[in-house]
């Protein structure tokens, strides 16, 4: 039926991560180059055991627009173009993908939304600082931080870059080159300690915080509110960054908060553990904005949702440090206080430390993929797959635009056979009957030992084929996998042609998946139909996670908007109707983005205004000054 | 107001409406034969699977709200689900439709000979059947025509037919199964069948609104009914029956498909088939059951001429932008969607709502023809007028009805005197013309004596008969008549006093004309601004006042309604006089028309539409509603109580004889 194809030992596709270990090296060195120019790294008294050295462990340096785009996503030795051929290419070197060329983009592109190549929407080639409002500075309380040997910032780079996360909306206006209110200091803690003195005088000098992770925030959750008059600071915990201890008896780890996915599981591994949690963008998000935002990683199948990884959590809030007395794995004293701070989004203190479930390394892991005659039998798979509890690490469904869409990015080099081509093939014998504007496309991850990986694929394979559904070989499941950490990229690629586009997230009911599907992708067909959006947009969904009573839905919007006197306004009225749609469907606010500010305005509606109230009194008991002023959720 | 927008503009007469092309004409120049065999190929919803009339019984019969019903009768009654699921299967095969090609063909065949002899044209607005086209595969359909005549139900999918568009699924009534060969026939052309009454039987109900679901989630087929329930015996709308509608939206309130299109369709004729079946019934001869042979004598009726049908196919009307703000669709989101719940408070005023919306699209474009107008005078003029004298008139009124907004089939170039002269000519048991002078037909008086009562009666049905025409027409001026009757019974010229004069007229009323609930500010704006367009009212600071020109144009519109007033005082007056205190609800009808007679007879009352049982039923629909008249039960019996204080000033107010305070108003 298929080809069992060997293990593939290490995961590739994220940067710094590269199959082969001396490209690791290669790559760790340039940081060390880089971070050694940033100069010194001012370790503060209160944090001990701290070696100058650990900086070097970061993929993410201090000064992060050196290695990070200002304005837009990702590395800045990593972007898309279109060559002087019209192929698609990833510059750079760090992903598996980096320098092949994609042919089929230049035509899915034009041909999906009207775009041209010969029209380009280019940004401002760099910030300038004179456009950045000057700081607004509260003497007292930087001259307490420098006493504390705290180190921080006003320079506007730095300003600029924590003034936002990576919504349509942000990244458009920088983009434009316009700033908003940005933070008007930026304080780099090395600790706990240091986090326990920022916050003590924050609330002395009646300073606003906004706890600031990896700035991978699609929930407008970082914008510093207009309404906000005192000195907002951000709190960037990069620097803290240390996994404290492992203990493989009970196989945990107690990490610092700031540490980023990808350092957080390349040191882990070091060890022959891992955490498993595997977010999008575990490339740049920490620890502490996982659990800020109540974050799922692909592979929650298999090592849960950050939730269920979380052992202990220290935050630290106005009122104090709030943190439970021993490490239980399940404690009935009450409601628990983690689900306080889990969600909080930097609303209520600063998490600074957790200890996390870890596992030993995978020995065996194996791609796959399956073709669905129709977006409506993949879906009943999958289901049937959650029915059955044999989900595997990840599983996710494809409709048809996206199956498309993979399809436009497929390499030129015959490294992967063309899945259309083997289609083809096959159409004439086995696959009649599979409508090519119809049929949409699983992709697999199995995780774990051998045997049971090998059980497990032979129970989806045997349920597929009850849904009519095909193998479709272990290279255009990998090859999905790949793309996860490079889709980001090529939202900036549009943006240089006039297109602009977004995802956003729900999790429904079985029952109601392919309602809401539908109706959400009809919905902002039909509002750009009538805001005067010429060429109908990209309006596509995948499901992303299973569970035993719903699905995660994931789904891609985005359009040409040239010609379209105020493209940000009818972006965020479409995306406004989407998510009324989504809820009118019986979807839920989020499942993992969170709310931020962005969907604010129906928190009353989905948690109930007693709901509401409750939030509310523990924020008050908490932060009755509001220190932590990022205006969240409430 | 978001229930603002539910309602018609303004201004009526700034409506664009679609031009109509005549469909006979090419039949009449083809083979009927070559016609009934064409090829057809209808364009499908986009979203459907195409599957056979069988399939869609499985997919009820297996559907989760079915076995949920089944289930849980099974528990109450102890039944075994088995038995209780072939309840529901013999339902079903009692209900469904067997829409089969061939069966279409044969009766396409059939009614292009039959309209090609009884109709002159049958004109269709072509625009409305191109945007059918569009919308039957953008989202599921609802087609909602008017319902004058049993022709309703086959015309339009003779219509869709000939257009190549996909066939409509009709709920008809059950009593069209006691036609054995035409019933099947009809079930065959799409027709399915739902019994008049089915209480509180809870199987039937399932089985029935999920088949109509079923049908309209998978967009088989638009679905196709009439929102008036029945067909209206007057040519006046009926109020909606909003049962199959709020089924046919529950689809969307729950999320299962992306929208619904509704598209009211008027069908206007220029005469009715059943006309004179008609007015008799409304005079107490009993309906006659729908038998076979009794249509085949209906065969009598193809050696006359019907003149024209109009089919006007209206804009399709989103659900979804109707519901937009108004029903919150996540109400649904608790609660698995199988299992039915009785719907919001919320959810019921808004079918309301689009139900009245619905008919009052249908009745703006019906299309009216000359005669309509011609009948509206001479009922003014029992006692018949000046040939001469009704072409000017007719001219006039032509003016105003244009003024105010209806859809007039009247072409410029046909001279006042040609437009009368064609319409007497189509209604010759209707009107006689006699040296000059235009009048009612009344049936010659025979040899020997005939009892007074007969002759009363004969009368009658010329009247109800002309009157079935008039009425096509009241929707026009409805508004600003009931404005101009509330400056007549008002106290004063203020503005309130007129105001509370109109709301509580149309209130009394609210059950006779299509009145939407909630929108009294609207109609009262829109009578203000239409008879302030044609001069004949002023609106001063404080106060409504008839112009000197307007005159003659309130007093015909007050006239225009004036059988209707007095309608409502008789039956008031009947209550007081000849009932102690409580009647049988059955001889409620009975006794009305004998006191009515009588006081015809005697000479005190004019008015012979006091005799039609339709005004009857309204009337008492609506005194029950003020709580004028209350039900109580006992066994079988219905008993009706009157409230004699509350009749009585229900009289007087009408008569202008008592002012409309707010207190009493209260009261009532
Ligand atoms: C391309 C892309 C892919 C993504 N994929 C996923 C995905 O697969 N799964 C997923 O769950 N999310 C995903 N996200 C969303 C985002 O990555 C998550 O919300 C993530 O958890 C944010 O972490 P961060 O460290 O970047 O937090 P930030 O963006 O810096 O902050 C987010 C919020 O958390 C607060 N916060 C941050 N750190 C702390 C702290 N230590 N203590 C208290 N509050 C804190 C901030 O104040 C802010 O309110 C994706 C985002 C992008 C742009």
């Amino acid at each position: 039926m298929m080809g069992r194809g060997t293990a593939v030992g290490s995961r590739s596709g994220m940067a710094s991560d590269r199959s082969g270990y001396g490209r690791q090296r290669a790559a760790r060195q340039r940081l060390e180059v880089i971070s050694g120019h940033l100069g010194r790294q001012e370790a503060s008294g209160a944090c001990e055991g701290r070696q100058a050295d650990d900086v070097h462990r970061n993929a993410v340096p201090r000064r992060r627009q050196d290695v990070l785009k200002w304005n837009g996503w990702g590395f800045r030795d990593s972007k898309f173009l279109f060559n002087k051929k019209g192929l698609a290419e990833l510059t750079g070197k760090r992903y598996q993908l980096s320098g092949t060329l994609m042919p089929g983009l230049k035509d899915w592109f034009e041909g999906t939304f009207g775009a041209n190549l010969q029209h380009r929407s280019p940004a401002v080639p760099a910030l300038n600082p004179s456009v950045v409002p000057p700081p607004n500075l509260h003497a007292a309380f930087v001259e307490a931080l420098k006493e504390a040997t705290i180190p921080c910032t006003h320079e506007p780079e730095d300003r600029v870059f924590h003034s936002h996360g990576h919504c349509l909306h942000e990244i458009f206006a920088l983009r434009e080159g316009k700033i908003g209110r940005v933070p008007d200091l930026v304080v780099w803690p090395g600790c706990h300690a240091d986090v326990v003195r920022i916050v003590e005088l924050a609330c002395q000098h009646n300073v606003c915080l906004i706890p600031y992770g990896g700035g991978t925030s699609v929930s407008s959750a970082l914008q510093c509110p207009l309404e906000e008059s005192r000195c907002i600071i951000s709190v960037d915990t990069s620097q803290m960054n240390r996994i404290l201890w492992i203990d493989e008896k009970n196989l945990t780890a107690h990490v610092e908060a700031g540490i980023i996915g990808q350092d957080l599981e390349r040191l882990l591994r070091e060890h022959g553990y891992c955490t498993g949690h595997e977010p999008d963008s575990m490339e740049f998000s920490s620890l502490g904005g996982w659990v800020a935002t109540r974050a799922s990683g692909m592979k929650k199948n298999v090592y849960g949702n950050i939730e269920n990884l979380v052992v202990h959590i220290k935050m630290v809030t106005p009122c104090g440090v709030m943190e439970k007395s021993c490490q239980g794995p399940r404690i009935s004293a009450g409601p628990d206080i983690h689900h306080f701070i889990l969600g909080s989004e930097g609303t209520l203190g600063v998490v600074t430390e957790v200890t996390l479930k870890i596992r030993p390394f995978p020995e065996y892991r194996k791609y796959g993929s399956v073709v669905f005659p129709s977006f409506e039998q993949g879906v009943s798979c999958l289901r049937e797959v959650a029915k059955q509890r044999c989900a595997p690490a990840s599983i996710r469904l494809m409709d048809n635009a996206q199956f498309h869409f993979g399809h436009a990015l497929r390499p030129q080099t015959s490294m992967f056979m063309s899945f259309l081509d083997g289609l083809k093939k096959f159409y004439i014998t086995k696959f009649k009957g599979f409508d090519p504007q119809r049929l949409c496309v699983a992709t697999l991850l199995f995780e774990g030992d051998q045997n049971h990986v090998l059980n497990q694929e032979q129970q989806v394979y045997d349920i597929a084929a009850q849904f009519g559904g095909l193998a479709a070989g272990e290279d255009n499941g990998q090859r999905g996998y790949l793309l996860t950490f490079i889709i980001a990229y090529l939202r900036d690629l549009g943006m240089e042609y006039y297109v602009i586009g977004e995802s956003f997230e729900t999790s429904v009911p079985w029952d109601r998946v392919l309602d809401l599907c539908r109706n959400v992708k009809e919905r902002i067909e039909r509002e750009c139909k009538d805001r005067g959006v010429q060429f109908p947009p990209l309006s596509t969904c995948r499901v992303t996670q299973i569970y035993d009573a719903g699905a995660c839905v994931y789904f891609y919007f985005a359009f040409n908007y040239r010609g379209l006197s105020d493209p940000m306004r009818l972006y965020e009225q479409v995306e406004h109707s989407a998510r009324e749609e989504i809820l009118a469907s019986g979807g839920s606010l989020s499942h993992h983005h969170g709310v931020g500010k962005l969907r604010k305005q129906w928190m009353q509606e989905t948690i109930s205004k007693v709901g509401l109230g409750m939030l509310r009194s523990v924020k008050e008991h908490l932060d009755p000054q509001n220190i932590f002023g990022n205006r969240n959720l409430l | 107001m978001a229930s603002r927008t539910l309602y018609s503009q303004r201004d009526p007469a700034l409506k664009k409406r679609d031009d109509f092309e005549d469909i006979l004409e090419e039949r009449r120049n083809s083979s009927d034969l070559k016609y009934a065999l064409k090829c057809y190929m209808p364009v499908l919803y986009k979203g459907v699977t195409p599957c056979k009339p069988s399939m869609i019984k499985t997919m009820v019969l297996q559907s989760e709200q079915l076995r949920y019903v089944v289930t849980e009768l099974s528990k109450e009654t102890g039944e075994a689900t088995e038995v209780i699921q072939g309840e529901a299967l013999a339902i079903l095969e009692e209900m469904a439709h067997k829409l089969h090609l061939g069966t279409v063909r044969f009766f396409a065949y059939m009614l292009n000979k039959a309209f090609k002899v009884l109709y002159q044209r049958i004109r269709v607005n072509e625009d409305g059947i191109q945007r059918l086209q569009q919308a039957i595969q953008e989202h599921p359909l609802v087609l909602l025509p008017s319902h004058r005549s049993y022709m309703d139900f086959l015309i339009v999918s003779y219509l869709l037919y000939t257009n190549d568009l996909a066939l409509p699924v009709i709920a008809a009534g059950m009593d069209f199964l006691g036609m054995k060969f035409v019933g099947e026939m009809l079930r065959m052309s799409g027709a399915f069948f739902i019994r008049r009454s089915f209480g509180g039987d809870r199987l039937y109900w399932a089985v029935f609104s999920e088949y109509v679901k079923t049908i309209l989630r998978n967009g088989y087929a638009p679905i196709e009914f009439f929102l008036e329930g029945t067909r209206s015996r007057t040519c006046k709308s009926l109020t909606p029956k909003v049962g199959l509608l709020s089924i046919a939206m529950e689809p969307f309130f729950k999320g299962e498909v992306f929208d619904v299109s509704m598209v009211p369709i008027s069908i206007s004729y220029e005469r009715v088939l059943e006309e004179a079946l008609y007015a008799r019934e409304l005079l107490g001869v009993p309906k006659p059951k729908e038998s076979t042979s009794g249509l085949l004598k209906a065969r009598r009726i193809l050696s006359e001429d019907y003149g024209n049908i109009h089919v006007y196919f209206g804009q399709p009307v989103s659900l979804r932008s109707l519901a937009q703000g108004r029903i919150n669709r996540s109400q649904y989101n608790l609660m698995p969607r199988h299992i039915s719940r009785r719907p919001g408070e919320d959810v019921q005023v808004f079918v309301n709502d689009v139900a009245y919306k619905m008919v009052r699209l249908q009745e703006e474009s019906m299309v009216l023809r000359p005669w309509v107008l011609v009948a509206t005078i001479l009922l003014q003029n029992p006692h018949g007028v000046e040939a001469v004298w009704l072409a000017e008139q007719t001219a006039w009124l032509r003016g105003l009805a244009q003024a105010f907004g209806a859809f007039l089939d009247w072409p410029d170039h046909i001279s006042a005197s040609r437009a009368v002269a064609s319409g007497l000519a189509l209604h010759p048991n209707l009107v006689c013309t006699e040296r000059g002078r235009v009048r009612l037909a009344t049936e010659p008086k025979g040899p020997g004596a005939r009892a007074p009562e007969e002759d009363l009666f004969n009368h009658a049905v010329t009247v109800l008969s002309c009157a079935s025409y008039r009425n096509q027409v009241l929707h026009v001026f409805l508004r600003p008549a009931l404005l101009a009757m509330a400056m007549d019974v008002a106290p004063t010229s203020r503005k309130d006093d007129v105001y509370s004069c109109f709301g509580y007229l149309r209130d009394v009323f609210s059950n006779e004309f299509i009145l939407c609930p909630g929108a009294e500010v609207q109609d009262f704006d829109e009578a203000c601004f239409l008879l302030t367009k044609c001069s004949a009212i002023q609106i001063l600071k404080q106060d409504i006042v008839a112009t000197e020109r307007g005159r003659p144009t309130l007093s015909f519109l007050s006239a225009m309604f004036q059988p209707f007033l007095l309608g409502y005082q008789v039956v008031c007056r009947y209550l007081c006089e000849e009932v102690a205190e409580s009647l049988p609800e059955k001889s409620y009808v009975a006794g009305v028309r004998s006191y009515a007679v009588k006081r015809i007879l005697s000479g005190e009352l004019a008015c012979l539409e006091v005799l039609s049982s339709d005004l009857q039923k309204n009337v008492l629909a609506a005194l029950l509603r003020m709580g004028a008249l209350r039900k109580s039960k006992a066994g079988e019996l219905v008993t009706l109580r009157v409230n004699k204080s509350a009749i009585n000033t229900i009289e007087n107010t009408l008569g202008g004889r008592v002012s409309t305070q707010k207190p009493v108003l209260a009261r009532l």
